[in-house]
């Protein structure tokens, strides 16, 4: 069996893991550096940034977070995207840095601005787009080689990407009823699960 | 684009999914009270999901009485300025051109919040008429649902604020928690009649039992002053907490911040929650509530 664990130092961690569990994971929240082992997945949920960053270096979870996430499947949306990234346009977050990306925070605005949208994506199986929720949602403002562009808006808003092993959704598939895009994480874990020895 | 509306590229805002996402990312979190941009730097450098834009915490407005209302839009705006995370602010209850003007000056949550003087005797803030979402105050599972009724997308349980005594905030989080729990056994018949006893809407009473839960997120506020009493309270089953007076009232308000932050996060681990809690140096004084004559209360505020 698939396990995934969720890093739920703060946020929306809770529906991540009913949203993971529907799909067929076990899943695991993680707190402290020992929660990472035997996990075959990682999802970094949506919160406040900042807070989780703090969090992760108050209690030593930089280097092991970074240390799975540069070989297993890890997948952030909105503040775990902006943790994934390599650049983030300020120096003084924490971040991972694992992703070819830029990622711009809070890039549309304050909560007024956030917003819902019908959005497509490729790779996700069925015809209708996804309902992409965008609560004070940051964006992907560019990619380098080998990040593929899964979605955007107007043609030129990158707001999901992959880089192999990593996924990134500037948006909060957690907090709807659509299944698809855990499920495909669930299946890239899976893939990575069975090909390795 | 209008409110609540659709624009021609397709997206909605202002909708219910984003007035309570946004709770939703907030949970496990603490959010601090501060009266400066100072303060909200400290509050955001300690951790803090999102701060709380008031004009004088709790503890002040108790010692130094009058009217108290909606923040000065300058003080708004330099926090605004100043963090990255969400701001709220707190509007007078029923005070809508109060909530009107925070919407405008585009802070991120409304609290319609009993700490300040009412406004209004008889009625709430209609918060369906708003694109910016508001957060409200409750002693039991009633008054948080006739909130969640009004357009409330989240739900603080009230405690008694400025007193740094936690006994009130158990009160009242233990009620909702209950309450919810004696519904999930009932049928539709008793149900009815439940809802119609906490004179709450009978399809939130219905959905509330389905879920388990309040449909909104529900942190904790009103005496939280430790980081045992934020951890007290989460393990009561809250989603997050408020800290109102407790750390900027206290003797080393970055350090205690800090811990409160870490005390939400880990709070089933008693041996974290004991080495946050060493040398935090001196907390809020505090008022015990069952000292506290009842005209001084705020958790009445509000019905």
């Amino acid at each position: 069996m698939v396990t995934i664990g969720v890093l739920a130092l703060q946020g929306a961690f809770i529906e991540h893991q009913q949203m993971l569990e529907k799909v067929g994971a076990r899943t695991v929240q993680v707190r402290l550096p020992q929660h990472l082992h035997d996990l075959d997945g990682l999802v970094i949920p949506g919160g406040e940034s900042t807070t989780i960053g703090k969090l992760a270096i108050a209690y030593g979870l930089i280097d092991p977070l970074r240390h799975f996430a540069q070989s297993k499947p890890t997948w952030g949306t909105c503040a775990g995207l902006i943790f994934l990234a390599k650049d983030i346009g300020i120096d003084s977050q924490p971040i991972l840095g694992l992703m070819d990306v830029c990622v711009d925070r809070n890039a549309f605005g304050r909560q007024a601005d956030s917003f819902e949208v019908d959005l497509p994506i490729k790779g996700l199986k069925g015809d209708t787009p996804f309902h992409a929720i965008f609560i004070r949602a940051p964006i992907v403002r560019a990619v380098s080689e080998g990040v593929e562009t899964l979605a955007q808006i107007d043609d030129n808003t990158i707001v999901a990407v992959r880089q192999r092993h990593l996924l990134g959704t500037a948006f909060h598939p957690e907090l709807t009823k659509d299944l698809r895009l855990h499920q495909y994480f669930y299946d890239m874990v899976a893939e990575t699960d069975s090909s390795s020895p | 684009m209008t409110d609540n509306g659709v624009d021609n590229k397709g997206e909605e805002k202002g909708t219910e999914n984003l007035k309570r996402g946004l709770a939703q990312m907030l949970k496990g979190g603490v959010i601090m009270d501060v009266v400066t941009a100072e303060q909200a730097k400290i509050a955001e450098d300690a951790g803090a999901v999102a701060v709380m834009a008031l004009e004088r915490v709790p503890a002040d407005i108790r010692v130094q009485g009058g009217v108290a209302r909606m923040s000065d839009p300058d003080m708004i705006d330099s926090i605004i300025n100043t963090v990255s995370i969400p701001v709220m602010a707190k509007a007078r209850i029923g005070h809508f051109v109060e909530a009107q003007i925070l919407q405008a000056l585009g802070v991120d949550y409304v609290d319609e919040s009993e700490v300040l003087t009412p406004a209004d005797e008889e009625h709430h803030i209609d918060k369906t008429k708003f694109t910016v979402p508001f957060v409200c105050g409750c002693r039991n599972l009633g008054e948080a649902l006739r909130r969640i009724n009004e357009g409330a997308a989240m739900i603080r349980t009230k405690g008694e604020a400025g007193t740094g005594d936690v006994v009130e905030a158990v009160r009242h989080a233990r009620k909702v928690i209950g309450q919810i729990r004696q519904i999930q056994n009932m049928n539709e018949d008793e149900l009815f009649t439940y809802a119609k006893d906490i004179q709450a809407p009978y399809h939130l009473v219905k959905e509330t039992a389905e879920l388990g839960r309040l449909p909104v997120v529900n942190f904790a506020a009103g005496g939280v002053a430790t980081p045992a009493d934020a951890a007290l309270m989460m393990q009561l089953g809250v989603d997050g907490v408020f800290v109102g007076s407790g750390i900027f009232k206290s003797g080393n308000p970055e350090q205690r911040a800090n811990a409160i932050v870490k005390a939400v996060t880990h709070y089933n681990d008693a041996k974290i929650l004991a080495d946050v809690s060493r040398n935090l140096g001196e907390a809020m004084v505090g008022i015990n509530v069952s000292a506290l004559p009842d005209d001084q209360k705020m958790a009445g505020r509000g019905w």
